[in-house]
């Protein structure tokens, strides 16, 4: 093959900067402006960077707002769904190297699952919180998104690579179901859970929908029902908004750039060539 | 005791997950149907001997509702603009990429996957900031290039595709690597014996690339058709369905009469209509793909 000629790679790779710079734009504005004052915002011409450097926003979320709590909920949720995450790989173990009754059918009520879109469940699983008295409630907020088809799907498929002849070998040594599980499974699994692992952080951080559905009251919220709120009741106070903002995205990059290896890999564990 | 939990072993691995599932996506899905044929409101959620059947007559409503077809109309709009709008970008972002296989193209890679990643709430939030008439940097930015300032969220249309180029700002990333995964699995032997026979860059692009992409090509746009139709959170948050519910989807319609008018009945019903047009739209998709193999065998 003719090798491509390096004045080539410049034309496109300039063409890939301008469009990396309009892409990212948003993301730099947004941090740009969560640091100048609420009136700097709105001088004519825009200012690019902050005349008056400012912590003054971010504060503001912490004392004038409940911000600390909202954190505190979503770390809640956060950590409640890598438990979830533990669940589903349990629920893989067992579609995937097991024979029992009823097993084709039960995994595909869970392949089934995967096509029900969400606004069909959440009214009567908002019916269904309530009835159980858990409506605006941690737990209601919780249980209905801790397990998932895709990730019981993915972790089997994984899970399914992995030798029989090793468990076997495990179960004449007279492990118990649960050791070969947890020690012998989980670590072999470890690519697939970092991957699916990101993507839970990722989920729960971001969460939205079901919070802003379960919780009446301002101590249940998380980060994004606070920050739709915020946006709802300060529409014109952009310095708060961006600062809010900010404090969402920021970490979730962070977290993104130190793992990119493993979420981008991630796409061909799961078998998407 | 371990013997018992051996015997049992496979059942007490799936049941968790199974229970959870059971109760939080079937359970419901039967429980929505049934409801969806009641007037079930807040009076009925308090007692439930004041629900009445109603039979067809939510569905009937529905299709007379103004605001529904309205939303039917803009969640069409979304999808007919999006959808291919998120293909032909990703595709060609993944083409650009693909095109040198060094450190600064994979650091490409990243930049362009960021914005997927984040919060959605957090990034409707500043996109309504740059779309901001007066403050905001894209009209300013228009400004600096002699441009007339646009609308953006105050116009009925051009709202419409404002809350388009946000999504699409965040579809793209995931896309993008799911062509760039099918772009590197492609054989390297195809193109050197195409460049033996001749063909030109354009040929090659359009003879081997976009047919050996085949695959991706339909996940795309079946994952992305799905996630179009269920458009949600960027009305939600940027504009409210407005104005006069010109950015109003079916997702934000029936959030809208279930959880701030207390329709469930209703809002089941719609959420029911909703399902059956994304069964439909898939299934079609489906056989178009069905087709488009048997004409090539």
């Amino acid at each position: 093959m003719k090798e491509k000629t390096v004045g080539q790679k410049w034309i496109v790779g300039v063409i890939l900067a301008i469009l990396g710079l309009i892409f990212i734009l948003p993301l730099v504005w947004m941090i740009l402006s969560s640091f100048k004052t609420e009136s700097e915002l709105f001088t004519i011409p825009p200012t690019v960077f902050p005349k008056h450097f400012t912590w003054d926003n971010f504060n503001k979320l912490f004392t004038s707002f409940n911000f600390a709590q909202y954190l505190k909920n979503t770390l809640i949720i956060v950590l409640f769904s890598f438990f979830g995450m533990f669940l589903n790989a349990m629920a893989a173990y067992g579609f995937a190297k097991f024979k029992f009754k009823g097993k084709n059918f039960l995994f595909f009520i869970v392949l089934a699952t995967m096509m029900i879109p969400g606004q069909v469940t959440m009214i009567p699983v908002y019916l269904i919180m309530n009835s159980l008295g858990l409506t605006n409630t941690m737990a209601g907020i919780i249980l209905p998104g801790l397990v998932g088809a895709f990730g019981i799907f993915l972790f089997r498929q994984f899970i399914s690579t992995i030798s029989t002849e090793i468990l076997e070998a495990a179960r004449l040594d007279g492990a118990s179901e649960w050791f070969i599980f947890w020690h012998i499974v989980i670590p072999i699994c470890k690519p697939i859970l970092a991957v699916q692992g990101i993507l839970t952080f990722i989920a729960g951080w971001n969460s939205f929908l079901w919070p802003l559905i379960m919780a009446n009251d301002d101590k249940y919220y998380t980060l994004s029902v606070g920050l739709s709120l915020l946006k709802g009741q300060y529409a014109s106070n952009y310095a708060l908004q961006m600062a809010g903002s900010t404090f969402m995205v920021v970490p979730i990059i962070i977290i993104f750039m130190m793992f990119q290896k493993y979420i981008l890999q991630g796409f061909n564990v799961s078998g998407m060539k | 005791m371990t013997k018992f939990f051996n015997k049992r072993a496979p059942y007490l691995f799936v049941s968790p997950a199974i229970l959870l599932l059971l109760m939080f996506s079937i359970i419901p899905i039967l429980i929505a149907f049934v409801i969806s044929f009641t007037d079930m409101s807040l009076n009925g959620l308090a007692d439930f001997s004041l629900i009445k059947f109603v039979g067809v007559a939510n569905y009937v409503k529905v299709f007379q509702d103004p605001i529904f077809v309205k939303a039917l109309g803009n969640t069409v709009f979304y999808v007919i603009i999006g959808v291919p709008l998120v293909i032909v970008c990703s595709l060609g972002l993944a083409l650009l990429i693909n095109f040198g296989q060094n450190k600064v193209f994979s650091f490409f890679r990243l930049v362009f996957y960021s914005p997927s990643i984040t919060n959605v709430v957090a990034v409707a939030v500043v996109w309504a900031y740059l779309y901001n008439p007066q403050f905001g940097l894209f009209n300013y930015l228009l400004k600096l290039i002699g441009l007339q300032p646009v609308p953006w969220l105050q116009d009925p249309i051009v709202a419409k595709i404002s809350l388009i180029l946000l999504a699409l700002w965040r579809a793209i990333g995931v896309n993008m690597i799911i062509f760039l995964a099918a772009l590197q699995g492609i054989p390297k032997a195809y193109y050197e014996a195409a460049e033996l026979d001749g063909a030109n860059a354009r040929q090659r692009l359009f003879h081997i690339t976009i047919p050996m992409l085949k695959f991706a090509t339909f996940f795309v746009s079946v994952t992305t058709l799905i996630g179009w139709i269920q458009f949600f959170e960027e009305p939600f948050v940027m504009t409210q369905g407005g104005p006069l519910d010109s950015t109003t989807s079916l997702a934000l319609f029936i959030y809208r009469n279930g959880f701030q008018l207390s329709k469930f009945g209703y809002a089941a019903a719609g959420s029911f209509v909703l399902f059956v047009i994304i069964i439909l739209v898939t299934l079609l998709q489906f056989r178009i793909q069905r087709k488009q193999e048997e004409t090539e065998l």
